[in-house]
């Protein structure tokens, strides 16, 4: 086992690597002994937050139950986006105040989005018979929204002149 | 009254998918985003459930847009998925990006059948 510049270790024995797994939880645990109140309580506001941008846009931009759910698809690929942005900014880059990453992405982000309306948006449509659109639906959401983070985490790493991500907590 | 009983709902998934993804990652580790994949198939079966039962629409609007969609999330999965392929695991990030949508979409269809089954 080498290092990346190809030199093997003193005694021959390579070093016992840790498991390598770099956190890929954007609710990585507070640090130990914080008090667990706050990061609750910013959560609940960020999600109620979220949560009222989402239900707003659909009631903004209604779609009927046969058509391709626009508007869901939309909140989805936009916070997969900004989650990109937020996560390389306050992981690789800056040092954010310890509430910054629980109440903008577990709250306002994680709230913002929705894996259960996109759920049960496709089995209306399949129950109704349109087989065509769900399939479209299930796939370019999955598609647009992992296209939408890794721009966007590329893009900010880009503009911010971040190290890049491969390997970084 | 819908937006009070939306943000009731909100105020209670946000933290509770933060908690139970806590203590899926204590029991089965950080390899997998088990966590997130739990919590989003939960959310799935209960608003499926939600979809078929026949509710009063001021329970719909606490639980539907409220508790179930806040407790799901599509930010922290995408996120996860990332940050799989860029950690040098590329099989886990496809099998969470496959899997997550298919199950998610089998325990809708699981919660619609148990309201059916149940009469509801």
């Amino acid at each position: 086992m080498t290092d990346e510049h190809g030199e093997r270790p003193e005694g021959g024995i390579p070093p016992v690597e840790p498991p390598v797994e770099p956190p890929i939880d954007p609710d990585a645990a507070p640090t130990p002994g914080e008090s667990e109140a706050h990061v609750l309580a910013a959560i609940a506001l960020g999600g109620a937050l979220g949560a009222c941008a989402r239900y707003g846009a659909g009631l903004l931009w209604p779609v009927a139950q046969d058509a391709f759910p626009w508007t869901t698809f939309a909140v989805n690929v936009t916070g997969c986006a900004a989650m990109g942005v937020l996560m390389v900014l306050v992981t690789e880059r800056f040092t954010a105040h310890r509430l910054v990453r629980p109440f903008l992405g577990t709250g306002v982000l994680g709230g913002y989005t929705t894996f259960s309306t996109y759920a049960t948006d496709a089995r209306h449509l399949l129950t109704g018979g349109h087989v065509p659109t769900a399939i479209l639906y299930l796939t370019a959401t999955v598609a647009c929204a992992v296209a939408a983070v890794t721009l966007a985490a590329r893009l900010t790493r880009r503009l911010t002149g971040a190290p890049t991500g491969r390997g970084r907590a | 009254m819908n937006w009070l009983l939306v943000i009731a709902g909100a105020l209670a998934g946000a933290p509770l998918r933060y908690l139970t993804d806590r203590a899926v990652q204590a029991r089965l580790g950080t390899l997998f985003p088990w966590g997130t994949f739990l919590v989003n198939a939960l959310a799935c079966a209960a608003l499926g459930f939600l979809g078929a039962a026949a509710f009063p629409a001021n329970v719909e609007h606490l639980l539907g847009p409220g508790l179930c969609a806040t407790y799901s999330t599509y930010s922290t999965f995408s996120w996860e998925t990332l940050r799989l392929a860029e950690a040098g695991a590329p099989l886990r990030a496809t099998a969470n990006a496959l899997a997550s949508p298919a199950v998610g979409l089998a325990t809708a269809f699981l919660g619609a059948a148990l309201a059916d089954t149940l009469g509801l």
